[in-house]
């Protein structure tokens, strides 16, 4: 198993501290690509940077352990996990502009990363960053440039490349097609997925936007309040979504095809992490909670066939099967 | 601006018009200084909005559609061409009265709604305020009913508690609402919206969707501006795809999802993602944002176009009717290059079935 998070609580420090990531369990296969998905402020970024050991205050690791590579990341010195970032996991965020140097060329950037994991031939550095950069599909010649020299769509190859100088076992990816135009997210994550295949890495992919990794992703979490609602085979979880909360979000989204029907969405509106509803945190938006069991326990995770669904609805197929 | 503006429009030779047209609009910016060039965001677009009617405005960033958003609101004025609103041409509005009485007919609500309601004030002194300015008829009590059953409508219930609270004690997609509930009040003819849910958690996005159908069916038209085609299939009648300025297909959405005309409509719907179809992953257009720097002539989709032909480089393709109210503008697939048309060279939607 490349990764192993087990039972992970994160914080934002605070009277009182609210808890943003709440006893998240997931593993990673290498080669894997799961993606996360949930609505802003469900913690999913959080718990992403958590993985990667990037949190700053007031976020903390409170309880819970990050395996990758039969290490526990947490609480390991920082200078042994910033020579296993880049080398063995690396992190793409949101935002290309605010991530890459604005006054450093497309080179100076990939220089300065490889120089601090030891890299000091110059022409090694030079063909690395040429091969990255050929690999996202992108002309060398842009390695003089300046970001803002790039189109949004660029810039978040350039970082991809970045991240792959290393060939490391697993990418973390924040949303990182979330700001471009429909073509060329599209055309994105078909290059990820390639080079996925063509390199090997396993990756996690946090997203709004649920149809995104539709195609892409071969598990699929779906995370609400902190928690990972529904975890399981992205396929399968489209086919068959369990939670209500899953089926809410898929029935959220127009189609372009089949016939044109009303939708309804989700009623209600995301809780506060600060101030969660008693038991189920989904029981006020849920269209099929039963009265004082949803609202007064919170539900465990219970196994469906390959997925795990936290919610009451399933308890019994456990009990069954157990 | 007549006040019940209701009746048909009727131009100078007596023909019926629709509730707003363009003609020729377009506007251009002044980019780089003395020896500038010009940046074409808007060239020659001819569009209308029939009462009661959602027309989509779909196109990527770089489109021109904000800007078409912005012309129709007045924040701009066009370089060339014509704005006619019930039978007027708002482009030569001039005096402050008119382009007040023309913003209350069409108010036009903004895609951030953290940034478009000012923080320090409660909801009510916001509707409050633009009630005083747009509807001056209304007494105090008058103002207060209006307002709270603007906010009830676009489901801010109970209107009065809504009334007192601040932008921050309110999520995205009930400020969003705010943003529909002012530009109700003021009994408008026709919404401008620009991208009013693109920042809005998906859970919300149904809702606000939902509240402009409603609108429709109170007899309000919505132009709705989007880079998503999905959201547009769901509300809207007519949908308008723009390419780096251009209007490059027009016509009834269910037409035009299902026999796209234009090249750039066909990659437009095989990128979108649909989570009920299992989408075949090909490798798709690079997605590169459009040259609008000095164009000059030739189609502006050729540099990306599958099927682009010589002539697509010399003459720029002009809006071509293709069947009832559909309108391409394509040399090669509108048909007016006869006998070069490949059709099958494109995919349909992407979509395996």
């Amino acid at each position: 198993m490349l990764l192993e998070v087990d039972e992970l609580c994160i914080e934002y420090l605070g009277a009182p501290p609210t808890r943003a990531v709440d006893r998240v369990s997931f593993s990673l296969e290498e080669r894997t690509f799961l993606g996360i998905v949930g609505e802003s402020g469900c913690g999913k970024s959080t718990l992403l940077f958590g993985i990667a050991q990037l949190l700053s205050p007031p976020a903390e690791i409170r309880s819970g352990s990050v395996r990758f590579m039969k290490q526990d990341l947490v609480g390991l010195d920082e200078s042994r996990v910033r020579g296993m970032r880049w080398r063995n996991f690396s992190v793409v965020m949101q935002s290309a502009m605010s991530a890459l140097n604005p006054v450093k060329t497309v080179s100076a950037q990939y220089a300065d990363a490889m120089r601090a994991h030891g890299e000091r031939d110059r022409a090694a550095i030079a063909s690395r960053s040429e091969e990255v950069l050929r690999l996202v599909g992108i002309d060398p010649v842009h390695l003089h440039s300046y970001p803002h020299q790039l189109s949004g769509g660029m810039r978040q190859r350039v970082m991809i490349a970045m991240a792959l100088l290393f060939s490391p076992q697993l990418i973390l990816m924040d949303e990182p097609t979330s700001a471009l135009d429909v073509v060329a997210q599209r055309s994105l994550m078909v290059q990820i997925k390639e080079l996925q295949n063509q390199l090997g890495f396993a990756v996690i992919f946090v997203t709004h936007d649920m149809s995104l990794v539709a195609n892409f992703s071969d598990r699929l979490a779906v995370m609400y309040a902190g928690r990972f609602v529904e975890l399981g085979g992205t396929r399968a979880t489209f086919d068959r979504p369990l939670h209500p909360y899953t089926r809410g979000l898929l029935d959220a989204f127009p189609s372009i095809s089949g016939p044109r029907q009303p939708l309804v969405g989700i009623g209600g509106y995301p809780p506060d992490l600060a101030d969660l509803p008693a038991g189920c945190h989904f029981h006020p938006r849920c269209p099929v909670r039963m009265e004082s069991l949803c609202q007064l326990v919170e539900p465990e995770g219970n196994r469906v066939g390959d997925s795990e669904v936290r919610c009451h609805l399933y308890a019994e197929e456990r009990s069954s099967a157990g | 601006m007549p006040d019940d503006a209701r009746a048909p429009f009727l131009s100078d030779d007596g023909i019926a018009e629709p509730l707003l047209r363009t003609a020729g609009l377009t506007r251009h910016f002044r980019v780089g200084g003395v020896f500038g060039k010009t940046l074409h965001a808007v060239d020659d677009v001819d569009l209308d909005i029939k009462e009661g009617e959602i027309v989509a405005l779909v196109g990527e960033s770089g489109s021109g559609k904000s800007t078409v958003a912005r012309l129709l609101a007045r924040m701009y004025r066009p370089t060339k061409g014509a704005i006619w609103f019930a039978g007027r041409d708002i482009s030569k509005i001039s005096s402050r009265k008119d382009l007040l009485a023309y913003r209350r007919h069409v108010p036009m609500v903004f895609q951030d709604p953290f940034s478009s309601l000012n923080p320090v004030h409660t909801i009510g002194y916001m509707m409050r305020r633009g009630l005083r300015l747009h509807r001056p008829e209304l007494n105090r009590t008058a103002r207060e009913a209006v307002a709270v059953e603007a906010l009830e409508t676009v489901g801010l219930v109970p209107g009065a508690a809504t009334m007192s609270k601040f932008p921050h004690e309110l999520s995205g997609g009930q400020r969003q609402r705010v943003g529909f509930a002012q530009a109700i009040s003021w009994r408008p003819l026709l919404i401008l919206a620009d991208e009013p849910v693109s920042m809005l958690d998906v859970s919300l996005r149904i809702g606000v969707l939902n509240l402009m159908i409603g609108l429709r069916e109170k007899g309000i038209s919505l132009l709705y501006i989007t880079h998503d085609i999905a959201s547009a299939r769901y509300v809207a009648d007519r949908v308008v795809v723009m390419y780096a300025g251009h209007v490059v297909e027009i016509g009834p959405t269910e037409d035009v999802l299902h026999q796209p005309a234009h090249p750039y409509t066909r990659v437009l719907l095989s990128a979108v993602p649909d989570p009920r179809a299992r989408t075949k992953i090909a490798a798709a257009d690079i997605g590169e944002p459009p040259r609008v720097v000095e164009p000059g002539e030739g189609c502006r989709f050729r540099w990306r176009c599958p099927l682009a032909v010589d002539r697509c480089w010399t003459v720029t393709p002009r809006l071509v009717v293709t069947s009832q109210g559909h309108e391409a503008a394509c040399h090669v697939t509108a048909g007016t290059t006869p006998g070069s048309g490949d059709l099958a060279a494109l995919p349909r939607d992407g979509h395996d079935t």
